[in-house]
């Protein structure tokens, strides 16, 4: 489990100044702040625009294009689960079927507790280990079921 | 004399236990009084055999694996003594799998350390920058073009004439850019030398600089790879400190430095314009071509663009192995092709070999069928946006053209290979999902098309009107594969059709696909 930052807008201030300088900062500037924070808060949006002399919809267009950033915290654990083609062939849809069943969530949701945000990743890369997963980060191959049962009680914990 | 033992750090390694047996190795050695020293290189690319640890003898390395935590003690008893082990599979080199290669770019994967320099110079590193520095860039050109080497993202442009014409161009500044946003499932080359052998990227990037005249290069890594992301820094800190980067690049007049960029999640940005947006900061929407990025790329500067793979080939074709990189392959696809063989497969892992190898002899005789035991009945190749081939198609030899020819593409190189237990209906279904959720939305086919698609194949899948629907799918992926601005939407209809072509009779109403599948 990863800690984050509290939401403060000097520090924020701070972030995005550390990454001005660069050519094309937008995107460097978005994964720095949800590194801090563990999510891109929304203050934080005209302040991008402000400091690189952007619009707020310029850089509100690139914050939603893109799947990683969120726009509220996650849960304390984050499980991500390969939903690509080569974890189906290696039957990562029932797997699937498996941690959402024990969760009680469909996969894109958090529980209510917030304690597990269930995520698809559409590839890690990890084919012929297949099917892979990543908690917090941590990534795990050639899950079977009981492999999985233990990184879903993992998340929980 | 201390005991040297191997062991991956390559994500695939860590994902089934690398880490674990690399720290109960140590500490069992500890506990014993043994020295040894543990160096974690990359992956040789063997997965089933992951984690599999090697030990140096007088021999050459031997190598043990797949190794469990529990094996740890054992083992660390058979290499002290060299003696049997049941885990033994003999010198590294010599098993089959990775002896029948022709191992080019991943000579050293596996081998070296990958956050050593040193180690990377005393296996032949830097070898073909030294060369390069001497040469004019007409003759680097020259050497590029000579070994036939074509782009190895997927598209097989000629790399030579990508650089010759950023060469020719006339601007202040020019940009190198690394495509390293290898998305598609079932490929992981790019991600294994990044992590295995990161240094030769960069010897390869500097070389293009040099060539074109740039002096600044990006490498544009997806966030689904933080390993890769984190040795290719590791790398680039230490190339700089060896003077391999920065001002004077091996203490001659050029200047060259990288940059590491990390995606965001977008499958889109793999396309090379989309990626040049979002490495200047914005959404990663489709550009129009022409111009093309050697005309007007990154900030509308010349840019050469080129997957990990085409500048990982670089070193040695400048090394002086041009000609004997040519000489590899078929016809007009020159060289070797790192072949991915992914997904439910006995032995999955990288098989770097010459073009020209057939889809069969890789599926059955490299992979070894299934990992299920059942019948292979379908592969994909190249990724998300290539074709299901039958077996009926095995015999297609590997080679941009013959794919071409059977209306497939090999992409990035990339096999998945699927059981009888696979809904190739349900595959189709996937292939449009896909391209609906990671659609830029610039052109219509691809943002309209792929959700008309699913919504059509789900039509199919409930038995209304079937016949009537597929000849709406027929129609619908001819104006996307022709109506597309790139790759995404102009290639979603590959996988579709050849699911529809190949395995009609999964098309259908339930009932009729539980059949087709007993």
């Amino acid at each position: 489990m990863t800690v984050y930052e509290p939401w403060d807008a000097a520090r924020g201030t701070e972030i995005i100044a550390e990454h001005t300088h660069l050519e094309g900062a937008t995107l460097v500037i978005l994964h720095a702040l949800q590194e801090a924070f563990g999510y891109v808060p929304e203050p934080a949006i005209p302040m991008i625009a402000s400091a690189l002399n952007l619009s707020r919809a310029e850089v509100h267009g690139v914050f939603t294009f893109y799947h990683d950033f969120r726009h509220k915290p996650a849960g304390r654990h984050v499980l991500k689960l390969c939903r690509a083609e080569a974890c189906q062939a290696a039957g990562g849809d029932a797997l699937t079927a498996r941690a959402e069943a024990k969760l009680g969530i469909a996969i894109g949701n958090t529980t209510p507790d917030e304690r597990v945000t269930l995520e698809p990743i559409y590839c890690l890369g990890l084919c012929a280990t297949a099917p892979s997963a990543m908690l917090d980060g941590r990534v795990v191959g050639r899950l079977d079921e009981a492999r999985m049962d233990a990184l879903v009680a993992e998340a929980q914990r | 004399m201390s005991l040297r033992i191997y062991v991956s750090r390559d994500a695939g390694a860590i994902a089934v236990g690398a880490d674990e047996v690399a720290l109960k190795l140590e500490r069992a050695a500890a506990k014993r009084g043994n020295a040894v020293e543990i160096v974690r290189t990359g992956s040789r690319g063997l997965y089933w055999l992951e984690p599999m640890v090697e030990v140096a003898t007088a021999n050459g390395r031997v190598a043990f694996g797949p190794v469990r935590e529990a094996d740890v003690t054992s083992l660390l008893e058979a290499m002290l003594a060299d003696g049997p082990h049941v885990l033994r599979l003999g010198i590294a080199e010599e098993i089959p799998w990775l002896k029948r290669q022709t191992r080019l770019t991943f000579a050293r994967c596996g081998v070296v350390d990958p956050r050593s320099l040193e180690d990377y110079r005393a296996h032949d590193g830097y070898k073909g920058l030294e060369r390069a520095l001497t040469m004019a860039s007409e003759a680097i050109l020259a050497d590029v073009t000579a070994s036939g080497l074509r782009g190895r993202g997927g598209a097989g442009f000629p790399t030579g004439i990508k650089w010759k014409t950023v060469a020719q161009t006339n601007a202040e500044r020019k940009y190198i850019v690394c495509n390293a946003d290898e998305g598609d499932s079932g490929t992981f080359a790019d991600r294994m030398i990044m992590e295995g052998d990161p240094f030769m990227v960069i010897e390869g990037m500097t070389i293009a600089g040099v060539a074109v005249g740039a002096s600044k290069g990006y490498i544009y890594i997806r966030s689904e790879y933080p390993h890769a992301v984190e040795a290719m820094n590791a790398a680039i800190v230490a190339a700089r400190r060896g003077g391999y980067l920065g001002a004077r690049v091996g203490g001659t007049h050029h200047r060259f430095d990288l940059e590491v960029r990390v995606g965001a999640g977008a499958y889109v940005c793999g396309e090379e314009t989309s990626l040049l947006e979002s490495l200047e900061g914005r959404r990663g929407i489709v550009r129009a071509k022409p111009p093309l990025p050697a005309h007007k790329g990154l900030f509308g500067k010349p840019t050469v663009i080129n997957n990990v793979l085409s500048f990982a080939a670089i070193p040695f074709i400048l090394a002086g192995g041009a000609k004997a990189y040519a000489d590899f392959g078929m016809g007009r696809s020159r060289g070797t092709m790192p072949i991915q063989l992914a997904g439910n497969v006995k032995h999955g892992g990288l098989f770097e070999v010459a073009f020209g190898i057939t889809l069969g002899e890789l599926v059955d005789d490299v992979g070894g069928g299934t990992f299920t035991g059942r019948p292979v009945r379908a592969v994909q190749v190249g990724g998300p946006l290539g074709a299901y081939f039958p077996r009926a198609l095995f015999d297609t030899p590997f080679d941009y053209e013959a794919f071409a020819a059977r209306d497939g593409l090999i992409g990035h190189g990339g096999i998945v290979v699927f059981d009888d237990s696979v809904d190739m209906s349900k595959q189709a279904r996937f292939a449009m999902e896909f391209c609906a959720v990671e659609s830029c939305g610039k052109c219509t086919p691809c943002r309209i098309g792929s959700t008309r698609g699913t919504e059509t194949i789900d039509k199919i899948r409930a038995g209304d009107h079937v016949a009537e629907n597929i000849a709406v799918i027929e129609d619908l992926c001819n104006t996307m594969k022709f109506g597309s601005l790139c790759a995404l939407g102009g290639f979603t209809p590959y996988p579709v059709m050849s699911a529809l072509k190949h395995f009609r009779e999964d098309f259908g109403p339930a009932p009729t696909r539980l059949q087709a599948a007993e």
